[in-house]
């Protein structure tokens, strides 16, 4: 999971300070394993260095943490490509498609989109674990049975995230990417 | 558990079991509904049937306070409280129309009920019924026989029945003697003309076929719905009720429904008996105040139907196990015993076996309860031995196209409710054979031929007496001439008595018939070889065994011609030619000895007080000619009878009774139709699952259609099968009961088979729309 | 998993466009399908998503408020109920859930139930079944009611019912929603072996990825609108 994408599609929400950045990402994807605030400010540094992001402002005082940054069009392109790319399906990448799903509400994207194209991705891997169970041997069914159940899990809880967006669009505050699904 | 703590428990399960009746949401309400009309039909028809001696005996009440015909004691003598009564009856269009002529002899006169004074000479009091049939188009062909002045309207009292036709015409041309009565009184004694134990029999059998498939429609009205009930139970039983309890709450449900269905039957029975008064089934209507349930009878049915419902509803507990997660079948795989279904007709034969050959029709009476008792056992056999029989055949049944296999499959995995639904219809059916074996064995014995020859002449009017001396022929012409009367022939009737006989001691002269008419109706009488007016002949007859030979005057004999006085009469001198002939039966079968004389042998002129008949020759294909033909026996006098002459004669009581048994088994039949529509109903609606995969599958509408048919139609036919042989078995003991020969009436078994079949086709098409519905798209797609 | 379409490569079934609503609740909303001949595609969807409605349409079990279901060179909706009726006894075969197999019939019975309907002898049509039967590895309940057989068993039995006729296109309506992870296994790898072996397309209505990875590919529905995903064109 990139820090560096996830603060660039925080950043494309809203120009954010970089304390307000860890302090955001901490909340939403720390699960308990706050970032230091070298990590932050190095990780920005690379993002200023590549053209992703620019100093929208610097408020009066001296230090880093007065600067606010705002993403640049480079960025936001990064962060599109980003997020329509299917993560190779793998035990626990749960961090980075909840990440995918947050930001892509957060920037107002269709997270269903993203949702499909990982479906499709998971299921190529499923069809292809399938057709290996039905050639090979006991062992291999077994390690292919494992590798699909989990697999199935990742696709149920995307299936279960889809249903419920709606409900993750009301705590995010934005508003949803269908318009009838809308919640005042 | 407290005693005390326990009854309240057990009350408050049976008020759940009530309340959940209602909680069912709309298909709930739906079944209760169904059974609150299934169960107050059956109780409907119960009280009517227990309604109907009391109706009989109010018919009899009334016709016994008008009575008016006393016959076997001494007339009155005229005085200021007598009238004399004639009897003026008459027939239009097949309906009978009671008719009377008073005439008073004095200033109090006595009064008919229904009336406040007697008319007057020329007027006529009418029944309702009767002035709205002069009224209407329909009567146009009577008016001209009761061509009256109508003064007033005969009150209810005076009736038998609302449809009754009825009127008391006023005269003053009346004279006592021959059909004319003197009375000081109306009404007497209802003598309640006994049945004898023959059809004393019949009725007990008709009663007992006809309501015991009534009990058996109730026992299943009480089961509509019956599934849905039983998962509700599981339900229960999840949430913690007991077994126990779980049979109290189904106690409680039935105990609704029953109650409800008494309500509603009552209700039933009083609509039914406001509208009673406005049929008239042959000839007979009754009043709605007349139909009254026996008091003791109607409180039986008042405790039965509940008690009913719940041991019907125990029973059908008792077949499942209620768990708290489903219902359990425990039928499945039970092999019916024979042996206890066998028993119940055999026990049933054998409580009739003491009884054969010992009723007779002038016999002592019998006892009632061992024959309703065996009647009964057989009746139920039929019930108790068709699951066995139905399980037995069908389970031997294989092959067949698709729509038999479905259906025979069907009835190999659930025998139980598909013998359920026919036997009901199956007992009535049994009843009904035996009822119509019994009926066209002892037919004879009620039914006995006239003599009458309809080749010669197919009706006859009678004039009693009155007519004045005149040509026969002119009488015969009178009706000759109305349109459809293709010949007539008429016999004046009198009598001759030697001059100067005296009365015996019961005030009669010894006397001879003499028949006055010329050649070509005196050949109706007697067998002549030649004829010519002026002629005279005698019939000599067979004596009566045991009695001398009747001794007819003597050629050249004096004799007086006529009824009169002494002295009064003409006088005649027998001539010396007088042949004896041959005797033949008139066409109404009757023999006529005596003398025979063409109207030139005497001087008919002379003569007073005939009576006369006409023969006549009717076209009988023209239904207005009788009619006609009874205006001008009316125009000639009220009090002319006017016969259609018929080879065989039925008792009417006989009729009635078997009139009242078709009647009734049509309508068991219909009744126990419904419940099948019910039954099959719900089934469908059980399978809508399958059925809908089997159209997905792309079964064809007809095959199903044809599956549903043959579903009913085995049963059926087996039961029919069953209720033909043990029908025909009860019938048997029956007719050897009553000392006659026991042979199947095919007929009868045809007729009645045929009703049953055509109610079940008739059920199964009208569950087709329901079938087609059910195969609408979409019924794969909710539960 | 897709392969460019050639022109003269023509769908066995497909549907365009299709709409179709209950009472008031629309349950498609612009569905459009694809199914060539012998493939195999999984139709996915939440419960409620109309994916049941299409394969009811797809089968022309429902008519379509509108849109056209075409099955190779015929339009379903212009075909008569008889017609159509003899369209699924003869070309068509299903499998549902649950609760399909005639409950007072055997399981042979069953089996050589659409062949009768089809007019085959009953002795043929039984001998025929027997042979499935034996091929979905459930000899052992031939004789048996539905009532006595387990869920896999009588899933199988469906299945052999569903291609005893040899369709061309066989619908499956979550064949293993009832059924537990392994007898789900089973039933899926004999139902797409025993496809692939009579050249049977498959339109096949699951919620579960593991049963739609025995598909070719797959199709989502959602609110009555298909949304065929194809990755390889992003």
């Amino acid at each position: 999971m990139s820090i560096g994408q996830t603060f660039l599609g925080l950043l494309e929400a809203s120009p954010r300070h970089g304390y307000e950045l860890k302090r955001v990402y901490d909340e939403r994807f720390g699960q308990g394993r706050p970032l230091h605030y070298g990590q932050v400010y190095s990780t920005l540094a690379r993002l200023l260095k590549s053209g992703l992001v620019e100093v929208d402002g610097v408020e009066p005082g001296a230090g880093p943490e007065r600067k606010r940054y705002a993403i640049t069009a480079a960025g936001v392109t990064d962060v599109a490509r980003w997020l329509a790319q299917p993560e190779k399906p793998d035990t626990y990448l749960q961090n980075t498609l909840y990440a995918k799903v947050v930001l892509g509400l957060l920037t107002g994207r269709d997270a269903a989109d993203i949702l499909d194209v990982q479906r499709a991705e998971h299921l190529r891997l499923m069809r292809a674990l399938t057709r290996r169970k039905a050639d090979g041997d006991l062992a291999d069914q077994l390690i292919c049975d494992f590798a699909l159940f989990h697999l199935e899990a990742d696709l149920r809880w995307l299936e279960l995230t889809a249903a419920r967006l709606d409900q993750l669009a009301a705590t995010l505050r934005v508003p949803a990417p269908h318009p009838d699904r809308s919640t005042p | 558990m407290t005693p005390r703590r326990g009854r309240f428990g057990r009350v408050a399960d049976l008020a759940l079991g009530a309340r959940l009746v209602f909680a069912g949401g709309r298909s709930g309400v739906s079944r209760t509904l169904m059974t609150v009309v299934g169960v107050g039909l059956g109780v409907a028809l119960l009280l009517t049937s227990t309604s109907i001696s009391t109706m009989m005996d109010g018919r009899s009440e009334r016709a016994a306070a008008r009575d008016d015909q006393f016959y076997g004691v001494d007339e009155p003598p005229p005085g200021d409280r007598t009238v004399l009564v004639a009897v003026a009856d008459t027939v239009y269009r097949d309906e009978a129309i009671r008719g009377r002529l008073l005439q008073p002899e004095g200033a109090r006169p006595p009064l008919p009920p229904g009336l406040t004074r007697l008319p007057g000479p020329g007027d006529m009091v009418v029944s309702p019924a009767l002035a709205r049939l002069l009224d209407s188009p329909d009567g146009a062909l009577l008016r001209p026989r009761l061509d009256h002045r109508i003064v007033g309207t005969i009150a209810d009292p005076g009736l038998a029945g609302p449809g009754e036709y009825a009127y008391y015409l006023g005269t003053d041309q009346l004279r006592a003697g021959g059909g004319t009565m003197r009375i000081d009184h109306f009404g007497a004694e209802s003598t309640g003309e006994g049945l004898d134990p023959i059809l004393m029999l019949l009725v007990l059998i008709i009663f007992v076929v006809l309501l015991l498939p009534i009990a058996v429609f109730i026992a299943a009205a009480v089961r509509f719905g019956g599934e849905a009930r039983d998962r509700r139970l599981a339900a229960l039983r999840l949430v913690g009720a007991d077994a126990a309890m779980t049979r109290r709450i189904a106690a409680g449900e039935a105990l609704v429904g029953a109650v409800l269905g008494l309500l509603a039957g009552a209700a039933f029975f009083l609509l039914g008996r406001q509208l009673v008064e406005r049929f008239t089934l042959e000839g007979v209507s009754v009043f709605a105040g007349d139909v009254r349930p026996d008091p003791v009878l109607a409180a039986l049915i008042v405790l039965a139907v509940p008690a009913v419902a719940v041991v019907v509803a125990q029973l059908a507990l008792r077949r499942i196990v209620v768990e708290p997660l489903g219902v359990v079948r425990r039928s499945a795989g039970r092999r019916r015993r024979l042996w206890w279904r066998l028993t119940l007709p055999i026990v049933g034969a054998a409580l009739l076996a003491p009884l054969l050959g010992g009723i007779d029709q002038t016999g002592a009476a019998f006892n009632q309860t061992q024959v309703i008792l065996g009647v009964v056992l057989l009746l139920v056999g039929v019930a108790a031995l068709l699951p066995w029989l139905v399980d037995a055949v069908v389970r031997r049944l294989r092959g067949g196209s698709v729509s038999w296999q479905l259906a025979i499959r069907r009835l190999q995995l659930d025998t139980e409710s598909s013998a359920r639904m026919v036997s009901g219809v199956a007992v009535a059916v049994a009843g009904g054979i035996a009822l119509q074996m019994l009926f066209a064995g002892v037919q004879h014995a009620y039914v006995r031929p006239t003599g009458q020859d309809v080749d010669r002449a197919q009706a006859m009017v009678v004039i009693r007496a009155g007519l004045p001396g005149a040509a026969p022929d002119a009488l015969a012409e009178r009706f000759r001439t109305l349109p459809g009367v293709d010949g007539a022939v008429a016999v004046l009737d009198t009598a001759v008595f030697p001059v100067g006989s005296a009365p015996d001691e019961h005030g009669e002269r010894p006397g001879s018939p003499l028949r006055i008419a010329d050649c070509a109706a005196l050949r109706e009488l007697a067998t002549l070889d030649r004829c010519a007016d002026g002629d005279a002949f005698q019939v000599v007859g067979e004596p009566a065994p045991g009695r001398p030979a009747r001794s007819l005057p003597a050629p050249g004999r004096s004799v007086e011609i006529g009824f009169g006085a002494p002295g009064t009469t003409t006088r005649w001198t027998v001539p010396a030619g007088l042949r004896t002939v041959p005797g033949r039966n008139d066409p109404a079968g009757d023999e006529s000895t005596g003398l025979l004389a063409t109207p030139g042998a005497l001087a008919p002129a002379t003569l007073r007080g005939l009576g006369g008949r006409v023969f006549l020759d009717l076209d009988l294909s023209r239904r207005d000619t009788i009619e006609l033909v009874r205006n001008a026996a009316a125009g000639i006098t009220p009090t002319a009878e006017v016969h259609r002459l018929r080879p065989t004669e039925e008792v009417t009581r006989f009729a009635q009774i078997r009139r009242a048994l078709f009647i009734g088994v049509l309508a068991t039949l219909l009744l126990l139709g419904a419940s099948l529509l019910v039954g099959i109903l719900e089934q469908l609606r059980e399978r809508r699952r399958t059925l809908a995969v089997l159209v997905a599958f792309g079964t064809r509408r007809a095959t199903l259609s044809a599956s549903v048919l043959w579903q009913t139609a085995v049963p059926v036919l087996l039961g029919l099968a069953l209720a033909i042989v043990l029908g025909t078995v009860l019938g048997g003991t029956l007719l050897a009961m009553v000392n006659q020969a026991v042979r199947p009436d095919w007929p009868s078994i045809a007729i009645m088979s045929g009703i049953a079949g055509a109610v079940v086709l008739l059920v199964t098409g009208l569950s087709l729309p329901a079938l087609w519905r059910l195969l609408r798209p979409g019924g794969l797609r909710t539960e | 998993m897709t392969s460019p379409t050639p022109a003269d490569d023509r769908p066995l079934l497909s549907a365009v466009d299709l709409h179709k609503a209950y009472g008031s609740t629309p349950a498609l909303d612009g569905a459009t399908l694809h199914l060539r001949a012998g493939e195999i595609v999984a139709v996915m969807g939440a419960s409620g998503s109309g994916k049941s409605t299409l394969l009811h349409c797809l089968a022309g079990i429902v008519p379509p408020d509108a849109g056209q279901v075409h099955y190779r060179d015929r339009e379903l909706s212009a075909m008569s109920d008889a017609e159509r009726s003899a369209l699924r006894r003869t070309e068509f075969g299903f499998v549902f859930q649950f609760g399909q197999l005639v409950p007072e019939l055997s399981c042979l019975e069953n089996v050589a139930l659409p062949l009768r309907l089809g007019g085959t002898r009953r002795r043929v049509a039984e001998q025929r079944a027997a042979e499935w039967l034996g091929r979905l590895e459930v000899t052992e309940v031939a004789g048996h009611r539905p009532g006595e057989v387990s869920g896999g068993q009588g899933q199988r039995v469906a299945v052999a019912r569903a291609l005893v006729t040899a369709p061309r296109v066989l619908f499956a309506d979550e064949p293993t929603g009832a059924l537990d992870s392994l007898n789900g296994e089973q039933v899926m790898r004999l139902l797409t072996e025993a496809a692939r072996h009579t050249g049977a397309a498959v339109v096949l209505v699951t919620h579960e990825p593991r049963v739609a990875a025995y598909a070719d590919r797959e199709i989502v529905v959602r609110d009555g609108r298909t949304r065929e995903t194809v990755l390889a064109e992003r």
